[in-house]
């Protein structure tokens, strides 16, 4: 009950401060500048002086000033990242089980790639460093689920490095770069070294063949080719023979009966797909160890289940009706569903928050979207597997989304119904 | 299925007051009492510094129709009518009483035997003269609420006990603590507009409220009593009718009325009643004193003008690491830069936070989680709005509706990049409402 003193009026900056607190009021006199105003606004015609006897002995307080709300979730962008990356953990465990140590090394050579080139980069610029907030590492593990498990220890470096040093932080880091990073970091390594990420395949369990081992690191790919192990990926597969099969002049009879035998077979390992124990890119073969970390995500609300789950249906629906041999309507929608990366895709890239659309009709059409070009690019294109293409150009339509699913406003739309109630 | 309405969050509650009843505050030896405590005109001092006045009788005369006589809250001597410091930030006009530690009251403030039969007008009237403002916190003259035009009618009227702020149980403890009278006053609003339902929304944190009401209608059933899942911002207007009746009250300058609906706090209700039974003015309310920084939260009833400290000593006084004194809950409570602020009529608490909880966070760039699209009640995009208004591109803002948010904070709350988003928001659409005025004052002239 200190009175806004008429005893001072000349005391200029701190009129608020009685005499007889004055050793406390030092103490905060650097106190923040807000402060200030309204009490300097309280000096002129403050009017009564209270009688101050109580609070001779309590110091008068200095309340930190600001405007609601003053609360805060305890939610932050580093507990996201960190959460995202370690519902990646199953997977990554799956990988070194199908693939051997040499895979668990790739994605930690990719992740560490990943942080020391965003610690140096902003160092060299002299920026604030963001490698605590855990979005470098999550990209670099990505860049790395994405590549081949045959390939040699610089192409994880390489694409950590572009995804980092170009993709991102030019941008203005976190939250400002328009491409998915770790997306961008494959598509420069699949441009630069076309036979590295689409020929290093290594088929599941190779460690397991005789000289090999589970530390293995040296190892040919073209060499397993050579004897005679098919290391090519289910996707390469069906999408040869299906060509052959929908194209039969010309092609001698025992070419077609085995194009036919293979597609037959691949589609009948569907199983070994959700579970990861077949050839593809490291993170991207356990369908079902994905959908843990995934299912985790949903539970956190990390995730829309909008974009995921329409890409996929999208693709599923247009596998089953084009991917047949037979004709319309003849495909195998499971197969489309675990082939490839399109689960890796749909609930990891597919959701990057910073590179996809923030409203909910938006992220429902991009969902579709990216379904309908991993479609297009797996049964027209040039390259078996599309799903990181898809992203890439949709991420580039975000913005674009974003203004065109503006929700309708509270109040704008009144229904007749109620309009009469 | 419990009604609600879409978006919101779920701060979490810190009601740590519920359970203590409310304490009557002891008389305060001053108070200081604005001239203006609502939205609208102001009124015009008809005391002056060395009148002796009682308890209940006006300060001053209504400066016209959207506007609600002061009255002195303690008996006493005027000792000044000039500025004083005001919980809403600016210095106000303010009469200060010196109380004579005598509980006197004004004469003609008594029971009216025949209170149950008067009609629309004199419940108006006596609300107008008892200067009843909203004391959910927006303050509006709860006699203008209660006067809506004739082509628009209001068929239901909804009492709001949602209490959604953190901390805040004022309202909680005044519907366990006298719910007839609740209903009373919202039989008697009911009654002025001639509304044809009843609805009390009750958020299910409080389900001895709800039963305490449900209890108090009985077998008239004449009032339905919801309770509605926890959610903020259940307690903003708007909200609240969507979730009672799914209706929207159209955007700015859309008001509940255009959808049939009235909305008053349960506090109001009271000092309905109070005013219509007993012609009395509102003088004393509920307030909730709570947060990490004080020692003995607790409710207490305190007269009108009595200041902060007075409420905060009553309550153990400060924790030594309180750091912010609110007027209002957490979420959209205003920060204080001093105690010696009265109790207002929309005082609802006075939350004083520690050191921890009233850390500003530093702002880092958006991630597009859209976490704010999904939490705010109306619809907005609060990041690009933010972002625009930052930018101060404030045409664009416009487009996306700023003028339209309810300021509840709730994408500020959520916002894991810790961006202040309702804040330049609210920037924002200051800007364009000054911009609005200077436009419209520019063609008038």
């Amino acid at each position: 009950m200190v009175s806004p003193n008429d005893s001072a009026p000349d005391s200029g900056a701190t009129p608020e401060k009685p005499e007889e607190v004055k050793p406390e009021a030092k103490k905060e006199e650097a106190k923040p500048a807000q402060a200030e105003k309204p009490a300097a606004s309280a000096k002129p015609a403050a009017p009564k002086p209270v009688p101050p006897k109580k609070k001779e002995e309590a110091p008068q307080r200095q309340f930190m000033l600001s405007s609601s709300p003053h609360l805060r979730d305890t939610e932050s962008v580093q507990r996201i990242m960190i959460t995202v990356t370690l519902t990646l953990v199953p997977a990554m465990l799956g990988a070194a089980w199908v693939f051997g140590m040499r895979a668990l090394m790739l994605i930690l050579i990719g992740g560490a790639a990943a942080v020391v080139t965003e610690w140096a980069v902003q160092r060299v610029f002299k920026m604030r460093s963001t490698v605590g907030d855990g979005s470098a590492l999550l990209t670099g593990i990505l860049v790395s689920f994405n590549l081949p498990p045959g390939v040699p220890w610089w192409i994880p470096v390489i694409g950590s490095f572009f995804a980092i040093a170009i993709a991102k932080l030019p941008f203005g880091g976190l939250g400002w770069n328009p491409l998915n990073p770790a997306l961008v970091g494959r598509a420069f390594l699949l441009a630069s070294w076309p036979l590295h990420m689409t020929k290093d395949w290594l088929p599941a369990f190779w460690w397991k063949l005789p000289g090999y081992s589970f530390f293995t690191w040296n190892v040919s790919p073209s060499k397993l080719m050579v004897d005679g192990i098919s290391t090519a990926t289910p996707l390469e597969v069906a999408k040869n023979a299906l060509k052959i099969l929908k194209n039969p002049e010309g092609n001698p009879t025992d070419i077609l009966a085995t194009a036919g035998d293979r597609f037959a077979e691949i589609s009948s390992r569907v199983i070994d797909m959700a579970v990861g124990t077949i050839g593809g890119c490291i993170g991207e073969t356990s369908a079902i160890l994905i959908l843990i970390g995934a299912a985790y995500l949903f539970y956190k609300n990390y995730i829309d289940w909008r974009t995921p789950f329409s890409m996929i249906a999208v693709v599923a629906f247009g596998g089953w009706m084009f991917g047949g041999a037979e004709g319309l309507f003849t495909g195998d929608a499971l197969f489309h569903i675990f082939a490839g990366g399109l689960i890796l895709g749909a609930f990891y890239m597919a959701t990057d928050m910073v590179t996809t659309p923030i409203t909910p009709k938006g992220r429902l059409i991009f969902g579709v979207g990216a379904g309908l070009l991993t479609l297009m690019i797996r049964m027209i294109g040039g390259y078996p597997e599309g799903v990181s293409y898809a992203i890439l150009l949709m991420n580039l339509t975000t913005p674009l989304i974003d203004r065109w699913t503006v929700p309708r406003r509270f109040g704008h739309v009144v229904k007749a119904a109620d309009a009469k109630a | 299925m419990k009604k609600t309405f879409r978006g919101g969050t779920h701060p979490p509650e810190f009601k740590l007051t519920a359970g203590f009843a409310s304490q009557k505050l002891p008389l305060p030896e001053i108070v200081h009492i604005p001239v203006t405590q609502h939205i609208g005109a102001p009124g015009r001092v008809i005391v002056a510094k060395g009148d002796e006045v009682k308890v209940g009788q006006p300060l001053t005369e209504p400066g016209g129709f959207v506007s609600a006589p002061a009255h002195a809250s303690i008996a006493g001597t005027v000792k000044a009518v000039g500025n004083y410091a005001n919980p809403l930030g600016k210095e106000m006009a303010t009469v200060t009483i010196e109380g004579n530690g005598s509980d006197d009251w004004f004469e003609g403030i008594e029971e009216d035997p025949d209170w149950q039969s008067v009609d629309a007008d004199e419940i108006r009237a006596r609300v107008k003269n008892a200067g009843l403002a909203g004391m959910g916190g927006a303050a509006f003259p709860t006699h203008v609420k209660l006067a809506p035009p004739p082509e628009k009618p209001i068929d239901t009227v909804i009492i709001n006990g949602a209490e959604c702020e953190p901390f805040l149980t004022s309202d909680h403890r005044l519907m366990l603590e006298r719910p007839e009278d609740i209903l009373e006053g919202a039989r008697l609003v009911a009654r002025a507009v001639g509304a044809r339902q009843v609805f009390v929304g009750i958020e299910d944190n409080k389900p001895d409220a709800w039963e305490a009401l449900k209890q108090a209608v009985g077998e008239k059933n004449d009032i339905q009593v919801e309770m509605l899942p926890v959610k903020y911002p259940q307690g903003a207007e708007k909200q609240l009718i969507n979730a009672l009746t799914g209706r929207e009250v159209p955007p700015p300058p859309g008001l509940p009325m255009d959808v049939g609906c009235l909305v008053q706090n349960v506090g109001s209700c009271v000092a309905i009643y109070e005013a219509v039974r007993y012609r009395r003015p509102l003088i004393e309310r509920t307030v909730t004193v709570s947060g990490g920084g004080i020692k003995q939260p607790k409710n207490v009833i305190a007269r009108i003008g009595t200041p902060f400290a007075r409420l905060i000593e009553a309550a153990g006084g400060y924790e030594d690491d309180a750091a912010k004194l609110l007027m209002g809950g957490p979420m959209m409570g205003m920060s204080q830069w001093t105690d010696i602020v009265p109790v207002i009529k929309g005082t609802s608490g006075i939350v004083v936070l520690g050191k921890a909880e009233a850390s500003l966070a530093e702002e880092n760039p958006c991630i597009g989680c859209g976490r704010c699209v999904s939490v705010c009640p109306v619809f907005l995009l609060p990041t690009n709005i933010a972002r625009l208004s930052q930018l101060e591109m404030f045409d664009e803002a416009e487009e996306l509706g700023v003028v339209e948010c309810i300021e509840c904070g709730s994408c500020t709350y959520v916002c894991p990049s810790k961006r202040n988003l309702v804040q330049h928001i609210r920037f924002g659409k200051t800007t364009v409402l000054a911009n609005r005025r200077k436009q419209a004052q520019k063609q008038s002239a």
